[in-house]
């Protein structure tokens, strides 16, 4: 029959169909959205202090030779409370870490610190989640790793892990 | 002993199905005609096992039986009993029963009813209906047994999302499901016909009414769920272009598309291996969908009851089925000669056209819910919203309006340009009128809205124009339905396009006691109390909207919470409440309590307001059109010719 | 490796539901409009296109989660001071990707997208073609 092509092509599109679904199937779809504001200078910023007694925090102050780690945090959010120790561990290997905390009240702040210990050089409050968007960041917990010139180098959600620790003590050590 | 009962009847009922199938198979090879005798009771019999199953099952979530997994999983002893009704359905295992029920039942119905085709194309339908039972039976006995007795009986059960426990709501599933799944028999048709290769007009209008049929479920199913989304979801939103929706379109496109083409099959012979490939995509695509909506392969915002593993089961299935009936189609479709030719300025011509659109409409809405995958796999991630489908969906929607306005006033095979437009000043009239309207005194309209309603008044003037100069009282059924259908289009459209365009919103902080204005309304915000409902708490807002003319009412906003069953999170809906007015809704929707300065105590209330003109009639339009289907489907069935000559009938019989 | 990526992910899943606990009021602008109409409208029209990056599939427009709720403020400050929406629009997808916005931009990856239906429409409009009876001939002729 003449254009009998024509009869495979509902086979053909279904085929692709299906390849669709088993890709999808078989690879899980990612669900965190990843910044992209990756190998970027740190936005410009200057957020008051989260809490009495602990300094806010400015993106000037991340410029300052030494790379480090800015953790992204709220005391209401139950991850961090396990991530405490891992934090605890770096600071305690000579990691600076600075803190954003956000949507967060001063109140909440010392409190979470009180019970969970404080790893942070500084406490910016971010109480609009303005910095945390122009991070690209889109939860609580989230770590970025930065270099001396203030340049993101690396992005880590969720929870860091233990194992965790040493990778990225050696990392920041790789950026001096 | 009643999930027992249910069990057996199933596996009895899955057993017939395996019967019609092998004796199908039987006699289309050796046309031994005693085996073919058993394929119609034996289809009757398993629909009827069936829906019994499925009503052992709705009787074990009204008398709240823990022990039976799936009923201590959703239901609870204290729900409302229409909610413990709707928990048979509102979850993968019942869902899936509800399928096979009314596959079984639509088979039992084509065996009981249908006398017109020739018989070997019925034994291969009911034989093709039977392989489509026998998967999902697999599927639901091995995999997703409704039926599973727990070992300890729990105290009571875990509830029901909150979200589904709502009247509308109770009801849309299945509604969804009847036309999802009604199509299937056009599915089964179009497999027998291809068969027995009988794909002529008795075939087309075998075919017709259960495509009718299921469409109208699918339209209100769509129209109900839109509306529920609209009030539920408290935004005011009534279609996201969201997965789940865009896969309830779907269908909805292949069946609109399959039920003109039907037409020039079963009136004019033409069209006949493309009829018969849409009858297999529609019913292919209700899987599709229907795997996508189970297996949670896409995020949505209305999926519940996902399992990937039952996703895989699910796929096999339907590639099974879909590539069956393709290849079938690929390798015997050759054959069949497509039929008489026609002019493009004809009947015909529109409707090949209509049928171009929709699926090109089809195919857009298709690639674009996945190509968010595609574009995953290629190694980025993207979304496809709103924009795109209004950027590539919107101006052909439109066009296709306008073959609509075209289509029924062409006479069959060959017409004139010139005859056509005598035919259309006043549709004409009425478009430019509103065109005018809207530039002169509508302000800053985008282009989208302004072209829509001018179609639309275009479509509501040309949709009653086959009825001009005709006796009505003699103007047959299908006439009169496909005017309301094409009529509830020109509302629908108007109403999509008034409420985009004009849509008013005040979004405030208020205190009790202040006055809010919303376009002509002032809504002055009386205050809020706690309420008690049945198996949640809420808090009530009352407030009371004042007209312009001074008629005032009183609406109550809700922002309810349902406590955590079980272990189970407790969630929050809104329950906007709704004032219906001649030119629109007033739609509210009472949020957050503002914490004062001190950070604790509220003395204020987030209120979302919006003004949305015309929105009702989107609704009234689907309405409309499903009502138009019904009555075709009404004339088409002569089911009144039918009863009458029985009755005739049954009188001579009295005399005689 | 697998088992800590496992359970990096369900931590971080953990982390979703668990955002809707902080007792913060909603910023100024989630919840309140701009005060210039026009620049409201401009602000809505743009905050529908943009996907809310904690929900299911929603835009932030429509969404009671606090992070769309920081969005819509963010949106609605940057349009009251002068930028235009597809600035903004960029500004975000630098930060989280083209996955934030519902109108995909045209690009090698989305070509598919946006020119297939066209492609479809033209291979369908030229296998329809060929069902029209051509010129003035009456005939009944089947092929």
């Amino acid at each position: 029959m003449k254009k009998s092509w024509v009869l495979f092509v509902p086979l053909a599109i279904m085929g692709l169909l299906f390849g669709a679904f088993i890709y999808r199937l078989t690879v899980p779809a990612e669900t965190l959205i990843q910044s992209q504001w990756i190998n970027k200078p740190m936005p410009l910023f200057d957020l008051p202090p989260a809490t009495a007694g602990v300094e806010g925090l400015k993106s000037s102050q991340l410029a300052d030779g030494k790379p480090r780690l800015v953790n992204v945090f709220a005391s209401w959010c139950i991850p961090c409370r396990a991530e405490a120790p891992q934090l605890e561990a770096l600071k305690a290997a000579g990691v600076p870490i600075d803190g954003i905390a956000i949507r967060d009240r001063p109140d909440d702040v010392a409190a979470f610190l009180r019970e969970n210990g404080n790893p942070f050089d500084r406490i910016g409050s971010d109480q609009q989640s303005s910095v945390q968007i122009a991070l690209g960041s889109s939860g609580v917990p989230e770590t970025f790793l930065i270099d001396g010139k203030g340049i993101i180098r690396e992005q880590i959600q969720g929870v860091i892990l233990a194992e965790q620790v040493p990778e990225i003590i050696a990392k920041l050590e790789a950026m001096k | 002993m009643i999930a027992e009962l249910g069990l057996a009847l199933l596996w009895i009922a899955a057993a017939l199905a395996c019967l019609s199938l092998v004796a199908g198979i039987v006699f289309l090879r050796t046309g031994k005609d005693d085996l073919a005798a058993l394929v119609r009771p034996a289809s009757v019999a398993q629909g009827l096992l069936t829906a019994t199953a499925f009503a052992l099952l709705i009787a074990l979530f009204v008398r709240s039986d823990m022990s039976v997994e799936l009923v201590a999983r959703n239901s609870h002893s204290l729900k409302p009993m229409l909610f413990k009704v709707a928990g048979a359905w509102g979850n993968h295992e019942g869902s899936m029963l509800l399928w096979l029920t009314i596959l079984g039942v639509s088979g039992a119905l084509v065996a009981i009813f249908e006398k017109r085709l020739r018989n070997d194309t019925l034994v291969a339908t009911l034989a093709a209906q039977a392989a489509l039972s026998l998967g999902f039976f697999a599927f639901l006995l091995f995999s997703s047994n409704p039926f599973k007795r727990l070992p300890v009986a729990p105290p009571d059960g875990q509830g029901l999302n909150p979200l589904l426990q709502d009247p509308g709501l109770a009801f849309h599933p299945p509604t969804l499901y009847v036309g999802y799944v009604g199509i299937s028999v056009a599915f089964s048709f179009a497999v027998g016909a291809l068969i027995t290769r009988e794909i002529g007009p008795a075939f087309a209008r075998a075919m017709r009414p259960w495509v009718l049929g299921s469409w109208i479920f699918l339209t209100l199913g769509i129209t109900a769920g839109s509306y529920w989304a609209y009030y539920e979801l408290g935004w005011g939103g009534w279609w996201f272009w969201d997965p789940v929706e865009n896969v309830s379109l779907i269908p909805w496109l292949a069946g609109t598309a399959l039920l003109h083409s039907v037409a020039v099959t079963a009136t004019r012979n033409a069209l006949r291996a493309w009829t018969v490939m849409l009858a297999v995509i529609a019913f292919s695509m209700s899987m599709v969908g229907t795997f996508i909506v189970r297996s949670g392969l896409l995020t949505s915002v209305h999926s519940f009851a996902v399992d990937p593993e039952r996703g895989t089961f699910l796929l096999a299935l339907m590639a099974i089925y879909i590539g069956g009936a393709l290849t079938l189609f690929a390798m015997r479709a050759g054959a069949v000669a497509e039929g008489k030719k026609f002019a493009l300025m004809s009947r015909e011509g529109s409707l090949v056209i209509n049928n171009l659109l929709l699926t090109t409409i089809l195919a857009l809405v298709l690639l674009g819910t996945l190509y968010p995958i595609v574009a995953e796999a290629m190694g980025e991630k993207i979304s496809v919203g709103p924009p795109y489908y209004n950027k590539v969906a919107g101006p052909l929607a439109l066009i296709l309006c306008l073959v609509m306005v075209a289509g029924p006033l062409l006479s069959w095979r060959k017409d004139d340009g010139k005859k056509l437009w005598s035919r259309l000043p006043a549709a004409a009239f009425a478009g430019a009128a509103v065109l005018f309207g809207l530039v002169l005194f509508g302000g800053k309209v985008g282009v989208l809205p302004l072209l829509g309603m001018t179609v639309a008044g275009v479509v509501a003037v040309a949709s009653i124009a086959p009825l001009w100069k005709r006796n009505l009282r003699r103007t047959p059924l299908p006439t009169w339905g496909m005017v309301i259908a094409h009529f509830g289009v020109a509302v629908a459209l108007a109403g999509m396009a008034a409420e985009s365009a004009f849509i008013k919103e005040r979004l405030v902080a208020a205190a009790p006691g202040e006055t809010v204005k919303v376009d002509d309304f002032s809504v002055k915000f009386a205050g809020v109390s706690p309420v008690a409902g049945p198996n949640y708490t809420a808090i009530r807002g009352t407030l009371i909207a004042t007209t312009p003319s001074g008629a005032s009412f009183t609406l109550h906003p809700e922002a309810r919470m349902f406590p955590g069953l079980m272990g189970t999170a407790p969630t929050e809906t809104n329950e906007a409440a709704l004032l219906t007015r001649p030119g629109g809704q007033l739609y509210v929707v009472l949020g957050q309590p503002v914490p004062g300065a001190d950070g604790m105590s509220a003395d204020r209330y987030q209120l979302r307001l919006w003004w949305k003109p015309l929105v009702w009639w989107i609704w009234l339009g689907g309405a409309l059109i499903a009502i138009g289907a019904a009555l075709s489907l009404l004339g088409r069935a002569q089911l009144i010719e039918i009863w009458r000559v029985r009755r005739a009938r049954k009188a001579q019989e009295r005399f005689a | 490796m697998r088992v800590r990526l496992l359970l990096a992910t369900l931590l971080a899943l953990f982390a979703v539901p668990i955002t809707a606990q902080d007792r913060l009021p909603p910023a100024p602008y989630a919840y309140q409009q701009l005060r210039d109409p026009a620049q409201e409208a401009k602000a809505k029209a743009l905050m529908e296109t943009l996907r809310c990056l904690v929900c299911q599939g929603q835009s932030i427009a429509d969404s009671d989660a606090p992070l769309a709720g920081d969005m819509r403020h963010e949106v609605r400050t940057k349009i009251a001071a002068g930028e235009s929406p597809d600035a903004i629009r960029k500004w975000l997808v630098a930060r989280y990707g083209n996955w934030v916005t519902y109108d995909p931009p045209l690009d090698a990856a989305t070509a598919l997208l946006w020119f297939g239906p066209l492609l479809f429409l033209a291979l369908g409009g030229w296998l329809a073609f060929g069902r029209f009876r051509r010129g003035g001939t009456d005939g009944e002729s089947e092929i």
